[in-house]
């Protein structure tokens, strides 16, 4: 059984008295553990389908099965308790709380979780060695590169362990050899079983990846996985 | 989230924008140390003026000669046009009264006093021995005047700490002769100082028998009766009592004024009172202001923390949390602002004290818990729109601000 299966979504966006079909008719099934790029044109859609998997936002029309259970249904609370610990989020801007420091923005899902401060600190500790950040653990993200900054934030996704990490431009941000870096952490936490969506503009980094999912005008237009070789 | 890290994360958004974070105290406790302030001074005059009657002696009932009560047209009002004096045997009447402890006649006049070479104006007050007990008077030397002086017109006279002190200077007083008008009195007693009530010190006051003062002015009217109830309780029923002798005597006239301490204290303390929950109020203003200030500061800090909400949502934070997280740091800028203009009017309620050491300006209990309450309640009850506007925040639009 497929970890992530849409069916029939539909999403239209009212702006103004235009209205927008930013994704028409998606169907998707996503295996556990799958490398997954999607890609496409700007407006294409990309990003609210990357927001719908994360359950940030909700179709129109159509069903969104998450391990088998579909979570469209689901009230908003519903849906935050399964983002904190099934889905992990990467964004191209970071998004790391200024004034927390890195080992507390890496917590911040472990807080949000209700678990005790001794367990916390624990995990926290385990995950800033391996994402080598121990001797950073302390500093605020103003005073981390780039690249240190996206570590953080991976780090953050990752801790509560989920099933699935969901990155936007995660490299949009950073020069090629921290991209470069980023990429590779990224590529290792899939190796370990996370099932990795990225969403880029960098065919690149798009070519890396297993699947790709071609985009154009809220509807997916080409499918392919990166050893077929006809392409 | 668990409510101690609620708490946390609250505090450190809170520190995280000092400026901010100080003014917004800083609104806060002005508001509060108004209240204290300003309530401490009301309070610190109703207590003022309740001690000064207080020190009039207890359970005290005052008849003055007249009726000072517009009671309309009465059959009395055609017979008589002009109220009957008050005399001693008015006095000497009342303490037939059951509940009536004990009767003072007051007769009153200015005079001049002279020992030796030395003269001065002066107030002679003429009355009974019981009048000390009555306003509780204490004598450093000497006695008071005794009760064989009541009905006959001795030539004694009992004198104020300061007539005292000018007149005699370093040299014993009791036993001395003084002139008072055109008469040779002994000093039997020295008042002690301080023995106040109303303006009329008896520090400069000559106390004579109140046959001795009314022969010295050449009248048998009294100024006014004092009377002593036997207990609090008795004050109203005494009253009446005092009421149904004076008209027995006054054929059927009740034409003199029963003045009870008791409600001119009550009149005072209601006034003051009044004036004190008023004063109250206005610097209660000054903390609905302070409230609308921390929505304000708070709405600000949503708008400011976008990013940060959407965040929080994309990690799983559920509204409650959210709602919780903007609340508490809404409280805690309250509460910061309720201690600081705690400290800040207990303070300035010192330095009242300071400079007016006769008026008593302790804020009262109920105001400083008002104050602080009202504090935390506007925190509270303003916190919460921000908050709930935060919560409800699209984390898709949230996360695409820059920022956070």
């Amino acid at each position: 059984m497929a970890q992530i299966e849409l069916a029939g979504i539909e999403r239209t966006f009212t702006l103004g008295d235009s209205r927008v079909h930013a994704l028409r008719n998606i169907e998707l099934a996503v295996s556990a553990g799958e490398y997954l790029a999607i890609m496409g044109p700007s407006g294409s859609g990309k990003s609210t389908l990357l927001n719908l998997l994360g359950l940030l936002d909700r179709p129109d029309a159509g069903h969104y099965r998450l391990e088998g259970r579909d979570v469209t249904a689901l009230s908003g609370d519903e849906q935050a308790a399964v983002r904190r610990d099934r889905i992990g989020f990467v964004f191209q801007s970071f998004h790391l709380v200024p004034r927390l420091s890195a080992a507390e923005n890496i917590a911040l899902p472990l807080m949000l979780s209700g678990m005790p401060p001794a367990e916390r600190d624990a995990r926290v500790a385990r995950a800033l060695h391996d994402f080598g950040l121990e001797s950073r653990a302390r500093h605020r993200p103003e005073e981390l590169s780039g690249g240190q900054r996206q570590r953080v934030a991976i780090a953050r996704a990752t801790i509560m362990q989920p099933a699935m990490l969901l990155a936007d431009e995660p490299t949009g941000n950073l020069d090629r050899h921290t991209g470069q870096e980023v990429t590779e952490l990224l590529e290792a936490l899939n190796a370990g079983g996370t099932t990795l969506i990225v969403v880029t503009h960098d065919p690149a980094m798009g070519a890396r990846a297993n699947r790709r999912l071609m985009m154009e005008d809220g509807a997916i237009v080409d499918d392919v996985p990166a050893s077929d070789p006809t392409r | 989230m668990t409510p101690a890290d609620t708490l946390r994360f609250a505090s450190r958004a809170a520190a995280a924008y000092p400026l901010r974070t100080a003014l917004m105290v800083l609104a806060m406790s002005i508001g509060v140390a108004a209240v204290v302030v300003l309530t401490a001074l009301g309070d610190g005059a109703r207590r003022y003026v309740v001690d000064e009657f207080a020190s009039l002696g207890a359970n005290l009932i005052i008849v003055l000669p007249g009726r000072t009560e517009t009671g309309g047209v009465n059959p009395g009002s055609f017979i008589t046009g002009t109220p009957r004096d008050l005399t001693v045997a008015d006095a000497a009447a009342l303490t037939r009264a059951p509940l009536v402890h004990r009767v003072a006649p007051l007769s009153v006049g200015n005079s001049e006093i002279a020992v030796g070479g030395k003269l001065r104006e002066v107030m002679v007050l003429g009355t009974t021995s019981d009048y000390a007990g009555i306003r509780l008077l204490d004598l450093n030397q000497g006695r008071f005047l005794p009760p064989e002086a009541d009905k006959q017109a001795s030539a004694v006279a009992v004198i104020g700490s300061l007539i005292r002190k000018e007149l005699f200077g370093s040299e014993p007083a009791v036993g001395r002769m003084i002139r008072v008008g055109d008469r040779r009195l002994r000093v039997i007693g020295v008042l002690a100082p301080a023995a106040k009530g109303l303006g009329m010190s008896h520090d400069e006051l000559v106390i004579v028998p109140v046959a001795t003062a009314q022969a010295m002015f050449n009248t048998n009217t009294l100024f006014r009766i004092m009377a002593e109830a036997s207990s609090r309780e008795a004050l109203i029923p005494a009253q009446r009592q005092i009421e149904q002798i004076l008209q027995a005597r006054r054929d059927g006239e009740l034409d003199v004024t029963l003045i009870t301490q008791d409600a001119i204290l009550g009149t005072f303390d209601r006034i003051l009172g009044a004036l004190t929950l008023a004063v109250a109020g206005i610097a209660g203003i000054s903390l609905a202001v302070a409230g609308i200030l921390v929505m304000n500061v708070m709405l600000v800090a949503v708008t400011q923390r976008t990013g940060e909400i959407g965040l929080l949502k994309a990690l799983g934070a559920n509204t409650t949390d959210i709602r919780n997280a903007f609340i508490v740091e809404a409280l805690l800028l309250s509460l910061a602002g309720a201690a600081a203009g705690y400290g800040l009017g207990q303070a300035g309620a010192w330095v009242i004290r300071l400079l007016w050491p006769v008026l008593p300006a302790w804020p009262p209990d109920w105001a400083v818990i008002a104050g602080v309450g009202t504090a935390l309640a506007t925190g509270l009850v303003f916190g919460v729109m921000p908050a709930r506007r935060a919560a409800r925040l699209d984390p898709v639009q949230a996360l695409s601000r820059r920022g956070g």
